[in-house]
């Protein structure tokens, strides 16, 4: 365990180095002179050379890295271009809300994939199979940003149901936050779903063809019992396992949809800040990005082992 | 078709009797024949759209703009520039299909020799998996802001930024089924005949990995279509005025007042056509799978 731990924690920590490299090269591989884009409006030479200078630009490369480490590490992660306030506080006022959409999200998806999976599962060969199946193939073939549209088109606009965008924060107004939120999640969750229903819906039909499901029967246990304290158990592996490699889909897909339902979260300051050529919150948007996917895919790694003991002791997650 | 059914064993023959299994399997199945059909439809639509096309992409109406489906003269309506719907549809759909296919050509040319690689050579397999854990911590829509904010925001750009997203996922069935493929007899045989081991690799392995990289392709072009659409709908795929199922959606949501029924079409025909891809490849799979009918 201890053994397992340490190399999956020096395998992140080398992935970790490795994301930082590569957004610092990027930056570098931007056109023109970094201290131009960094500059903005002001291109004057006084204020390129200060800019040269605080970034260390003058320096050699090697130099150049270490200090921008040590600058990130800091929390520093420069100035808006457009702004001119800092990328950290742009940060701590964007990414509570893509957490709670995502997190929300999850939820959702994991509560409707595992229904339709199981459901999939023990009516093998049914019309409920037939149909949870047919609902995963148009959930993981339809573009989520549309569904999100044609919601705000036919739901929000034309019922009032659900705001079509804005935001509450959460501690502000829990009941108005989650009115606004719930839809964005919904739509954001269904793709998630799709990919946890197929995955669950495989691992239940091969756990309920496993020896112990078939001992658990033959001893007599009521055929829900066998499902939910025998079979199901797997699947929350499963959960954990889609929601680790599905991530970056997530990630991706929360973007669009706060651009969609106009949810001032991470995404939307990605985006605002790739048309507004605004360098520094790109870069940290980008790096961000990297280390957080690094870093929860190491403790999925960990949940694992808590789940499966038998990960404890090969080392090595299937 | 007459088929010359030979009882084969064990020889490198069997090829010929698994595929045409593999083939009647696919044929007896009605989703994945109507899937063929949708398919080769859009292909043949893409290739000739330029032919097709009721009117030129680029020629724009301002006497009639946002006019509704059923128009006269133009069968799905127009856009907020006049433009002919059905034409710009079309086009659409082709640039679809070329960022599905660019991207998964990338994803295949890199991602292929690394997981037969990382499969077949032991001391490659932890370098070429710190390159995929690497990969996987760029998202395919950071990796597109990344490549849009250094080269531009182009077709290429987002096909290659979806391309090298999906690189992880080419190397991870390639590296599985190449470990399987290893420990079997026929290339031990190989390599106590002396065979070098880029011979055993493109002669016994590749070709009998095949089948997992095509399925693998199949599911990822329809991801491909999807992640263009998302591109080009966030304005960091296809640039108007190049006819995009993206910003066709990104219009609509800008008019949707004036016209909601914009929003509807380009959606269909995105959701159309990566599910036949994903039907198709399900049952690509099935077919594929030894142990048959299984699920």
């Amino acid at each position: 365990m201890a053994r397992y731990l340490l190399t999956r924690a020096w395998q992140s920590a080398l992935t970790l180095l490795l994301s930082t490299i590569v957004v610092f090269v990027g930056v570098r591989a931007l056109p023109g002179d970094p201290a131009l884009a960094l500059a903005g409006e002001d291109r004057s030479p006084e204020a390129l050379d200060a800019i040269r200078r605080h970034y260390g630009l003058d320096q050699p490369l090697p130099v150049q890295f270490a200090q921008y480490v040590e600058r990130v590490a800091q929390g520093d992660f420069g100035v808006s271009i457009r702004t001119g306030t800092p990328v950290s506080s742009m940060l701590t006022t964007a990414l509570p809300v893509t957490v709670e959409l995502s997190v929300l999200a999850i939820v959702i998806a994991s509560v409707l994939g595992i229904g339709a999976g199981v459901l999939a599962a023990v009516r093998r060969g049914r019309p409920a199979e037939w149909f949870a199946n047919a609902l995963a193939l148009i959930g993981l073939s339809v573009p989520h940003f549309w569904l999100g549209l044609l919601a705000i088109l036919y739901l929000s606009v034309a019922t009032g149901l659900f705001p079509a965008s804005g935001f509450v924060p959460l501690l502000e107004d829990p009941v108005d936050n989650l009115h606004h939120i719930v839809l964005p999640a919904v739509i954001l969750g269904t793709g998630l779903a799709a990919i946890i229903m197929r995955q669950t819906r495989s691992a239940m039909l091969d756990s309920l063809s496993s020896d112990y499901v078939r001992t658990a029967k033959a001893k007599g246990l009521r055929p829900r019992a066998v499902v939910t304290r025998h079979a199901l158990r797997n699947s929350l592996i499963v959960v954990v396992t889609v929601v680790g490699l599905q991530l970056g889909g997530l990630i991706s897909g929360a973007v669009v949809t706060e651009q969609i339902f106009g949810l001032p979260g991470f995404g939307k300051m990605t985006i605002d800040a790739v048309f507004q050529r605004d360098y520094p919150v790109i870069q940290a948007v980008v790096l961000l990005t990297a280390a957080a996917y690094i870093v929860i895919n190491f403790f999925v790694d960990l949940l694992y082992s808590v789940i499966d003991p038998r990960i404890r002791v090969t080392g090595d997650p299937a | 078709m007459t088929v010359l059914t030979v009882p084969m064993a064990e020889t490198g023959t069997a090829g010929i009797t698994r595929r045409t299994r593999v083939l009647r399997r696919l044929r007896r199945n009605p989703l994945a024949v109507v899937s063929f059909v949708v398919l080769a439809l859009a292909a043949v639509v893409a290739l000739l759209s330029p032919w097709l096309a009721p009117y030129s992409v680029d020629q724009t109406d301002f006497a009639r703009t946002l006019a509704p489906p059923g128009s006269a003269g133009h069968l799905l309506g127009t856009d907020d520039l006049g433009r002919d719907v059905l034409s710009r549809i079309m086009l659409g759909a082709r640039a679809s299909l070329q960022v599905g296919l660019l991207a998964v050509a990338t994803s295949l040319v890199i991602g292929v020799p690394l997981g037969l690689a990382a499969g077949y050579f032991r001391a490659w397999d932890a370098v070429i998996s710190r390159f995929t854990d690497l990969l996987l911590a760029f998202p395919f829509l950071i990796m597109a802001v990344g490549l849009a904010a250094i080269r531009g925001a182009s077709l290429g750009n987002a096909a290659v930024a979806i391309g090298i997203a999906q690189i992880p996922g080419v190397i991870r069935v390639v590296r599985s089924d190449t470990l399987r493929l290893k420990s079997l007899d026929f290339v031990a045989a190989a390599v106590v005949d002396g065979a070098s081991d880029l011979w055993v690799l493109a002669r016994h392995i590749l070709p009998n990995a095949t089948s997992v990289i095509l399925v693998q392709a199949t599911v990822a072009i329809p991801a491909a279509i999807l992640g263009e659409a998302v591109l080009s709908f966030l304005g960091l795929g296809i640039q108007p005025p190049a006819p995009s199922l993206g910003t066709m959606l990104a219009t609509a949501q800008q008019f949707a007042a004036r016209a909601p029924w914009a929003a509807v079409l380009p959606g269909v025909v995105i959701m159309g056509l990566a599910l036949a891809f994903n039907v198709f490849g399900d049952a690509l799979r099935d077919a594929l799978d030894p142990k048959g009918d299984r699920r």
